[in-house]
């Protein structure tokens, strides 16, 4: 079984892509959409779709892990006003790209997916807000709605089963937040994308204050396959378990970084190994397992961590996007942190005190600790400015800049202290971290 | 009539992706097709597409500031955006940069005196698997760049 870069171990989503055959009937020679027929076909109620994904134990893929079937059950049973089925497609946290592939390799898996889920939930209209950077994958993804719509896939009435569903693609243009699903709803109103207080979920009050549910990428397109195989029998793919298989970015110090779905569960020195180990024969320095908002771990604890949401978490960081940058034996630990704190500070949408000031100043702290200009309280001085943003803002984006912080700081103090003392590297100058 | 015929048909395409009473969530959509054409958005270009939904200008204003991609004053006929974030750092982001802004004579947010090229710096693009990532005019992404990938693209642009 290989495909892509054919170093994938069982693919589900990625199974027989070459990167050309990404089209309908490309598709439906994969077996493409046969699930929505046999299920408008046989009028399956809408609640066997929600048991085989609640069996399947999909969790959101966008980062936080939600189970999708329960989401599913937030929706109205009965709403007299319009409601709304949104893809998440704005993927752009660092070291995250699964979704881009998905996109332009398998767009009609996305495609089925919406209308599964669309006819489980009763909903009729749906939109894929699609990151704006990645233009070409957005003009895909048009043709490939088009392609849909013309089969009959997408329109009124599909397949003479009286369920209609509208599907549109939008995209953003160069602002993080918007992958966050309130200011998502914001910017699909021709807004500045800044998001909303949550309670009230999406479920309740989401685009133009309908009930909306908001779902990942590649949360959807696992979904034509889970009612192929059966809820079950796709979570039997994950090892001790942990439920189906992910799709992990390799980004970093890795000898082919790139895409790679994998049983969930696999322990991350198999994931490593498949993208080639680290370059240059190194060792694992660091390990940033889920999107750069996750929090940091040491190499060694990696190396004896599985992948799976629990593992991860009980080691004191997330499995988040899934979007794990490597960071081998040579990398300052300081210049690192202070990539990602620019990050956080410059996506800062400004709504929130904490989040809007707290980043600056995280940014200046770390820039004078690099600099070599530290003094010896500015590593307490930063884990406090990272607590007073932590839990104190209206979106995650606020803890996604604290917790790289703290984390750095808990894993890698001496080398933070090494930098303040000697106003040097220990990297750099050979010494030791 | 500001834009060109084609663009406004453009943003009727985009229009009707939209209930018909909610014209606003056309906003970013047609702020790029203007774009598009005219290379940045003027005041005037502004007013027009603020016109055209028929919403206030001020909120198409807001749109246009806070989304990174737009431009609101002039740059040049290539913007190359340079992704900086820590897995295209990772694989040489830094002398991409330091390469092109010697190439070009110029430093981030400042445009060649031809009018040529405006080199900006930018947040990931989600391909970090193909650092080091550039973007030229918000559209076409070039990846994996080295310097004789740099010196090629500059040559075919110019
Ligand atoms: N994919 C990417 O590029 C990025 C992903 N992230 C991830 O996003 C995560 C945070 O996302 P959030 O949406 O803020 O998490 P969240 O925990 O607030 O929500 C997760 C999902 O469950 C739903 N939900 C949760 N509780 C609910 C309730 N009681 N009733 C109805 N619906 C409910 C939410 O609407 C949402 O769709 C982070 O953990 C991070 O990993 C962060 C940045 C970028
Ligand atoms: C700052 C921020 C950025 C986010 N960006 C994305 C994103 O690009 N793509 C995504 O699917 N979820 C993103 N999320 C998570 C969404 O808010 C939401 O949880 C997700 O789309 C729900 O889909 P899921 O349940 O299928 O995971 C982001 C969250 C935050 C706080
Ligand atoms: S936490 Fe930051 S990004 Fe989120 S709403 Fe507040 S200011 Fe905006
Ligand atoms: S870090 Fe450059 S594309 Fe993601």
């Amino acid at each position: 079984m290989t495909c892509l870069h054919g170093r994938h171990t069982e693919p589900v989503l990625f199974r027989e892509l070459t990167g050309d055959n990404w089209t309908l009937a490309d598709y439906m020679t994969r077996g493409g959409y046969g699930q929505i027929r046999r299920i408008l076909d046989g009028r399956m109620p809408a609640e066997r779709i929600v048991a085989e994904v609640r069996a399947a134990g999909l969790r959101g893929r966008g980062g936080a892990g939600f189970p999708t079937a329960v989401k599913w059950g937030f929706m109205p049973k009965a709403h007299a006003g319009q409601t709304y089925l949104i893809c998440n497609a704005d993927e752009s946290e660092p070291g995250t790209f699964k979704d881009r592939d998905i996109l332009r390799y398998n767009p009609h898996a996305v495609i089925e997916g919406m209308l599964i889920a669309a006819y489980a939930m009763g909903i009729t209209a749906g939109y894929v807000y699609v990151h704006g950077e990645i233009w070409s994958v957005y003009e895909r993804f048009e043709e490939a709605i088009g392609q849909a719509r013309e089969a009959g896939f997408i329109g009124k009435n599909l397949m003479g089963s009286g369920f209609d569903f509208e599907l549109h693609a939008v995209h953003g243009y160069g602002a993080y937040i918007c992958g966050e699903e309130t200011a998502l709803l914001e910017s699909m109103e021709g807004k500045r994308g800044q998001p909303r207080f949550k309670p009230p979920f999406p479920a309740a009050n989401g685009l133009y204050g309908q009930p909306t549910t908001i779902n990942n990428v590649e949360t959807l397109a696992y979904v034509p396959f889970i009612m192929a195989m059966g809820g079950n029998h796709w979570a039997a793919l994950g090892r001790e378990g942990c439920p189906g298989t992910k799709i992990f970015s390799l980004s970093g110090d890795v000898v082919f970084p790139g895409n790679y779905e994998v049983p969930l569960g696999i322990s991350f020195a198999e994931l490593l190994a498949l993208a080639g180990g680290v370059k240059g024969g190194r060792k694992v320095k660091a390990v940033i397992p889920g999107g750069s908002s996750s929090p940091v771990l040491r190499g060694e604890t990696m190396l004896r961590l599985n992948m799976d949401y629990d593992s991860i978490a009980k080691a004191g960081s997330m499995l988040g996007t899934g979007g794990v940058i490597v960071l081998d034996e040579t990398r300052c630990m300081v210049k690192s942190l202070l990539n990602l704190s620019r990050f956080y500070r410059n996506e800062s949408c400004g709504q929130c005190t904490p989040c809007r000031e707290g980043t600056g100043w995280l940014v200046k702290l770390i820039e004078r600790i690099e600099r070599g200009d530290g003094k010896p309280d500015d590593l307490d001085l930063l884990d406090s400015v990272a607590s007073n943003i932590q839990g104190r803002t209206i979106c995650a984006l606020g803890d996604a800049a604290a917790m790289p912080i703290r984390s750095f700081l808990k894993c890698f103090r001496q080398e933070f202290e090494y930098h303040v003392e000697h106003k040097q590297c220990p990297v750099a100058s050979g010494g030791q971290a | 009539m500001l834009l060109s015929e084609e663009s406004y048909r453009k943003i009727e395409k985009e229009l009707a992706k939209f209930p018909a009473t909610k014209k606003r969530s056309a906003a970013i959509a047609a702020l790029t097709i203007a774009q598009d054409e005219k290379g940045w958005l003027s005041p005037e270009v502004m007013q027009e597409i603020a016109d055209y939904l028929g919403v206030p200008a001020v909120a198409i204003e807001e749109v246009a500031t806070f989304y990174s991609m737009f431009n609101t004053r002039p740059v040049g006929k290539y913007k190359i955006a340079v992704c900086c974030n820590l897995p295209c750092e990772m694989t040489g982001s830094d002398q991409t940069a330091q390469y092109l802004k010697e190439k070009l004579n110029i430093g981030f947010g400042e445009t060649t005196p031809d009018g040529l090229f405006t080199l900006v710096e930018s947040e990931c693009m989600g391909a970090c698997g193909d650092g080091p990532v550039i973007l030229v005019n918000n559209k076409n992404m070039y990846m994996r760049m080295s310097k004789d990938k740099i010196d090629k693209l500059l040559e075919e642009l110019k």
